[in-house]
Order: structure tokens, then C-alpha cells, then sequence
């Protein structure tokens, strides 16, 4: 792939068609966590009437809600997400930058093992096809996209922690003894689901002609597999990739909660929860921006995987 | 077969592949054999072109690719100069890719999309010849190109940039940048244009002469195998029915079902029709393979079928001019096209 000139003007023309997607998402999510009853500040106890207005005047909340929606669109400008309203004391920009390096952490690492492994299972049972180990090993895969998270992370917890105690049961301090069990937990359904995809792509590509053409070159096996095979089998992962990969690293609120981790995680629910609405702005904006990224890399890969996808075409 | 003057390249003695086609339930499953390929055996001469006809799912894509050892034969034996291919393993079997190349039906589809015109004709040579210079692997590729009459500044295109003409040009590139001494053309043109067809025939014919190449080339065309073939082989439901000389074949077929096959080609003037005797005679549809019927495998289809014919299975045997025919009332059919024939040479 060369820098040319389409190649530029596809880059120019990408970003800047992602500028409506990011404003149609502000303009819903704005209004509609303000559409939900209640507010930031109430709580059990009615606040006094002059507490309350003192409140919402500080957070902008006595305008107009269209002066609001222009004051945020400002702000958003300038890249500042504003204070949350639930965690005094802190912006919501500091609440990301606090969270999101151990999401992301956790999450890129449970993606890159379920890649490899996903991978390299699905390329396995392909060229297993309908042998014992295939079957064994996809109705495994098929265990692991269906059993949810909370019922695995128990579980893991109850062997490696409470009974073997080799690993802690909970808890973040940045050493991998702290990581290996939330990110096995998160990798689990991406590994089955990815060797599920995997396998079914390879047995479709190996069945192509040109494929055939390979081995009828005289070419070991493993240069099949390796250089005519593997890229056009690995299209439909990259694409599951994008988004899948997004949503690991912004965090999993059940299993942040359940081995108490400080990510990113808990505050879509606890945002949402306390109608904290800068807050909720914040983390969705930010999702929002790294499905936009990821699926772009992911168009990017895809042109390179197959020559035949012209840039203009994306 | 057709003379002893010199020893054949390519020796195939009762070759068979089956396919094991599972059916019944989960639980009482069957295991049927699918006889594709059913006992072919014939001789190739250095230089020479045998052709191979049948109607789809008579075995011929099986037959080229079991010579190979793209698949796995049930029994029988190729010898290929002498040494016997079957039951060569893996490694051994690859080094033969040297000598024996194939070119396929679908010349896009057989390209890889993600590799440019120059990798794909340059791959085998960076397969056997791990060590070689890439001036040298690149001067190699554009000497093919040329020779098979693409533009060797097109080297670095992708192949959907390429018609289906050009793309089995690129095939036929890739299969003989290793010097092959055998080359399969399993269907090359059908998927092409008549234009493009007689330009690939010509191309392979003129390849042929220069690098001394034998040739098996299997196509559903008689007339594109006509044109290229020394000698034809008729199959039917996995065997061999009739092994002649394409001039003989044409003019008077020694098997009924090459009768029918030659007089189905159609004729190239209008408002003429086939009448009485013209007809092919042909009665019904080609059975399954998975039931083959007793006896002579064509006998429920054809018109001159008697008793014996149901019951026993008719040895592929030398007739006058070194044809070979599996019939048993050869010698009583006089099968000659008359008049208008489309055979006539």
C-alpha cells in the first residue's frame, strides 16, 4: 500500500464524515438522559429549595436546556467533559484518565489472548475438520460464548483464589497476580467466539480454488495455510474485532464489580444510576469515539488483507 | 497403446478413486462409496495430447486431480517415467510438481485475490528453489509472461485486473515456470469465450511444440478437444469407454456412447435439423454413480444393448489401428458418421 493520493483523500474523507456520527450522538444522549425522571441531585431527603437552585445554578442546569446543549457543545470543543456531579471534587476527564488506563489495560490484554488463542484453536479444528478434536473443541467454544462472565468469575475466583489461593481474589495493584483472572474471565467467550469464526472462514477458504492451485504449486502445507489461507480467513475476525475490542477495554461493569477493579467499567451503570449527566456524557462520547477509531483501523486492515477493496469503496 | 517405438511417460493401470459419502441418521450411519473414478488405465507419450470427454460427473476433474495426488486413489498405479506416484508421501509426491503441473477450470477463482500476477507465477520457483536471486526469479517471471502473451509490465497488477482470457494466461504462466514435462488441463476454457477459447487452444498447442510437453486435456467440448487432441478418451460414469485417435474417434466411433456424444455436437447451419438415423439415440439420464448399473455402466442407455450387455462388465480391448474400445458388440456396429458429420476432418 503506498501513500498515494486516493489513499489520503480516503483518510481526509473518513475523518470527516465521523464528525456528524459525533454530534447526532451528543445530541441523543444529551437529551435523552435529560428525558429520564429525576435528577443529579435528588436523593431520599428533599434539599432545601434555596440548596437545590444554589446547586443547579453552579451546573448550568437552571438555563434554557438548548443554552445548555450549545454551553456543552463548547465545552466538547475543547475537549473538556465538565465536573461530574456525583463525584464531587472530581471532572470527568480525571474520572477517564483514572479508570480507563486499567480497563484498557485489562481489556487489550484479554483481546490479545483471545486472538491468538482464538486463532489459533479455530485454524486447528479447521484442519481437524469433523474429527473428534474438532467437535470437542467447538462445543467447547460453544460452552464458552454461552456461559455469562458472572457465573465464570465466581467460579475462577473459587478455584485459584479461595481453594488454591495462588492468585488474589480481588483487587488491582498493577501486578500481573492482580490481572490474570479478570482477563481470563474477559477473554473467555472471545476466544470460543473467535475460533467459532475462525474455523468457519478457514474450512470455507481452504475449500477455494485458488487454494488448490497452491498445493498443485508443490507447496508444503504449511505455506498453504500460512501464506494463501490465513489472510482471507482472518477477514471476518478482524471485522468482529473493531467493536468487540472497544467495548473490552472501556470495561466490563460485572467484572470490574465482582473483582474490584477501579476501571472504567462501573461508571456507565453508576452514571446512568445517579443521573449524573456530565458523567454519562463523558463515557459514552469516549466509547463512542473508540468504536469510530477502531472500526476505522479495522477498514484499514481490511484493504490491506484484500487488495481488491479500493479505498473508495470503503 | 498406439505403438512401441518408445517407452510412455505416463503410465496409469486401474486407477480408482471412490468417495465415501455419508448418509443415514445420526445414528445408523452408512458409509457408500461413490466410485468417481472406476479402473482407468492408458499410456502418454512424450509430446503426445490425450483428451479426455464425458458429461459432467463422469470423473474427469477426479481422474486429473487423483493423477496428481491432489486426492487420494482407492487403488491402481501411475507411473510417472517408471516410478510409481501412489503411495508417495507428502514430500516426495510435492517434488513431482516439478515435472507434472496442472491448469484449472476457473482461471480467476484459481488465483489468489491478495497476490500480485508476479508472486503467484514466481511462488514455485521460490518453492523449489529457495536460494535463487530475485533477478533472476523476476527476468524468469517476465520471460513467462511474454511467452504466454501477457505484457510483462503488468507483473505487478492484482488478478481481477485481468480478463478470464488473461487470467488462464497467467495460469498457464504459473503451471509452466518450473519446466514441467506434463501438463493437466483440466476444463482450461470452459469458463472463456469462444474467442478467447481458440486463442488459449492455440497457445497451448504452440507451448506444447516448443517445450516437448505432454498433455492430458480434459474438456465436455468435443470440437475444442478435436482440435487439440492426438488421441481421445471417452469417459462415462468413471470409465473408460473408447480410447482412439481423435481422427478415428470423429469419423467412425467404435462405442455407442462416443456415437451419441458425436452426433450431439451440434451442427453449424441453420434450419437444419437431425432426423431418424441422425439422432443420438440416447435414451434417459447417466445413473447415479453411487448405484452404477450392473454389467456394461452404459447398457440401460443404450440402443444396441442385449442381454449380455446387463451382465457382464466389457474389458477396455484393441481393436484394428490401435484403438481401444469397452464394448461388446464392437465388431458388429458399424457406427460411421455419414453425411453433414461435424467429426469430418
Amino acid at each position: 500500500m503506498t501513500l498515494d493520493q486516493s489513499f489520503v483523500r480516503h483518510i481526509t474523507r473518513r475523518l470527516l464524515s465521523v464528525l456528524p456520527t459525533l454530534l447526532m450522538l451528543i445530541t441523543v444522549v444529551f437529551f435523552l438522559v435529560r428525558v429520564a425522571p429525576g435528577g443529579p441531585f435528588d436523593s431520599e431527603k428533599a434539599l432545601p429549595p434555596e440548596i437545590q437552585a444554589n446547586l443547579e445554578a453552579k451546573y448550568h442546569l437552571d438555563e434554557p436546556l438548548l443554552q445548555q446543549y450549545f454551553r456543552y457543545l463548547g465545552q466538547i470543543l475543547v475537549l473538556d467533559f465538565g465536573p461530574s456531579f456525583q463525584y464531587k471534587d472530581w471532572t470527568v476527564n480525571e474520572l477517564i484518565a483514572q479508570g480507563f488506563p486499567v480497563s484498557l489495560t485489562i481489556g487489550a490484554l484479554a483481546m490479545l489472548l483471545g486472538f491468538v488463542l482464538g486463532v489459533s484453536i479455530g485454524v486447528g479444528a479447521a484442519l481437524r475438520q469433523n474429527s473428534a478434536a474438532d467437535f470437542s473443541t467447538m462445543g467447547f467454544a460453544m460452552l464458552g460464548v454461552s456461559i455469562p462472565n458472572f457465573v465464570v468469575a465466581p467460579l475462577l475466583i473459587l478455584l485459584f483464589a479461595v481453594y488454591g489461593g495462588w492468585l488474589p481474589a480481588g483487587g488491582w495493584d498493577w501486578t500481573w497476580q492482580s490481572a490474570v483472572l479478570p482477563v481470563v474471565t474477559l477473554a473467555l467467550p472471545v476466544i470460543a467466539y473467535i475460533a467459532r469464526l475462525m474455523r468457519g472462514s478457514m474450512i470455507e477458504v481452504l475449500h477455494s480454488n485458488f487454494i488448490r492451485t497452491a498445493r498443485a504449486k508443490g507447496l508444503p502445507e504449511r505455506q498453504v495455510i500460512l501464506r494463501h489461507a490465513l489472510k482471507p480467513a482472518l477477514l471476518p475476525v478482524i471485522s468482529y474485532m473493531g467493536p468487540a475490542t472497544a467495548a473490552l477495554i472501556t470495561g466490563s461493569v460485572v467484572v470490574e464489580r465482582i473483582f474490584s477493579i477501579p476501571g472504567l467499567g462501573s461508571y456507565f451503570v453508576q452514571g446512568a444510576l445517579n443521573r449524573d449527566y456530565t458523567l454519562v456524557m463523558g463515557v459514552v462520547l469516549f466509547y463512542g469515539v473508540l468504536i469510530i477509531a477502531l472500526n476505522f483501523i479495522v477498514d484499514l486492515l481490511y484493504s490491506i488483507l484484500n487488495p481488491k477493496i479500493a479505498y473508495e469503496e470503503l | 497403446m498406439s505403438g512401441n517405438e518408445r517407452p510412455p511417460v505416463l503410465k496409469v493401470q486401474d486407477l480408482a478413486v471412490y468417495y465415501d459419502i455419508h448418509d443415514g441418521g445420526l445414528l445408523r450411519q452408512q458409509v457408500r462409496p461413490l466410485k468417481a473414478v472406476d479402473g482407468i488405465s492408458f499410456e502418454l507419450e512424450r509430446g503426445e495430447t490425450l483428451g479426455v470427454v464425458g458429461e459432467s460427473g463422469c470423473g474427469k476433474s477426479t481422474l486429473a486431480r487423483a493423477l496428481l495426488g491432489l486426492v487420494p486413489p482407492r487403488r491402481g498405479r501411475v507411473l510417472w517415467l517408471g516410478e510409481d506416484l501412489v503411495g508417495l508421501d507428502e514430500k516426495a509426491l510435492r517434488r513431482k510438481r516439478k515435472e507434472l503441473q496442472i491448469i484449472f477450470q476457473d482461471p480467476l477463482a484459481s488465483l489468489n485475490p491478495r497476490m500480485t500476477v508476479g508472486d503467484i507465477i514466481a511462488e514455485p520457483l521460490w518453492t523449489f528453489y529457495p536460494k535463487i536471486a530475485r533477478v533472476q526469479v523476476e527476468e524468469r517471471v517476465r520471460g513467462m509472461m511474454k511467452m504466454v502473451g501477457l505484457l510483462p509490465n503488468q507483473i505487478n497488477r492484482y488478478p481481477h485486473e485481468f480478463s478470464g482470457g488473461q487470467c488462464q494466461r497467467i495460469g498457464i504462466a504459473r503451471a509452466l515456470v518450473l519446466n514441467p514435462k506434463l501438463i493437466i488441463c483440466d476444463e482450461p476454457v470452459s469458463a472463456l469465450d469462444v474467442s478467447i477459447q481458440a486463442q488459449i487452444i492455440n497457445l497451448l498447442k504452440d507451448l506444447q511444440r516448443k517445450l516437448a510437453l505432454s498433455l492430458i486435456f480434459i474438456a465436455h467440448d468435443l470440437a475444442v478437444v478435436k482440435h487439440i487432441s492426438d488421441r481421445v478418451m471417452v469417459m462415462y460414469l468413471g470409465r473408460a469407454m473408447e480410447v482412439a485417435s481423435a481422427r478415428h474417434l470423429y469419423r467412425r466411433p467404435l462405442h455407442p456412447y462416443t456415437n451419441a456424444l458425436v452426433k450431439a455436437v451440434p451442427i453449424p447451419e441453420p434450419g437444419r435439423r437431425r432426423r431418424g438415423a441422425e439422432e443420438t439415440g440416447l435414451r434417459g439420464d447417466m445413473p447415479s454413480p453411487m448405484n452404477p448399473p450392473t454389467g456394461c455402466v452404459f447398457h440401460p442407455r443404450c440402443p444396441w444393448a442385449v442381454k449380455r450387455c446387463e451382465l457382464e462388465v466389457p474389458p477396455l480391448r484393441r481393436m484394428a489401428e490401435g484403438d481401444w474400445v469397452a464394448c461388446h458388440r464392437a465388431e458388429e456396429l458399424d457406427l460411421t458418421i455419414v453425411k453433414h458429420a461435424p467429426g469430418t476432418v
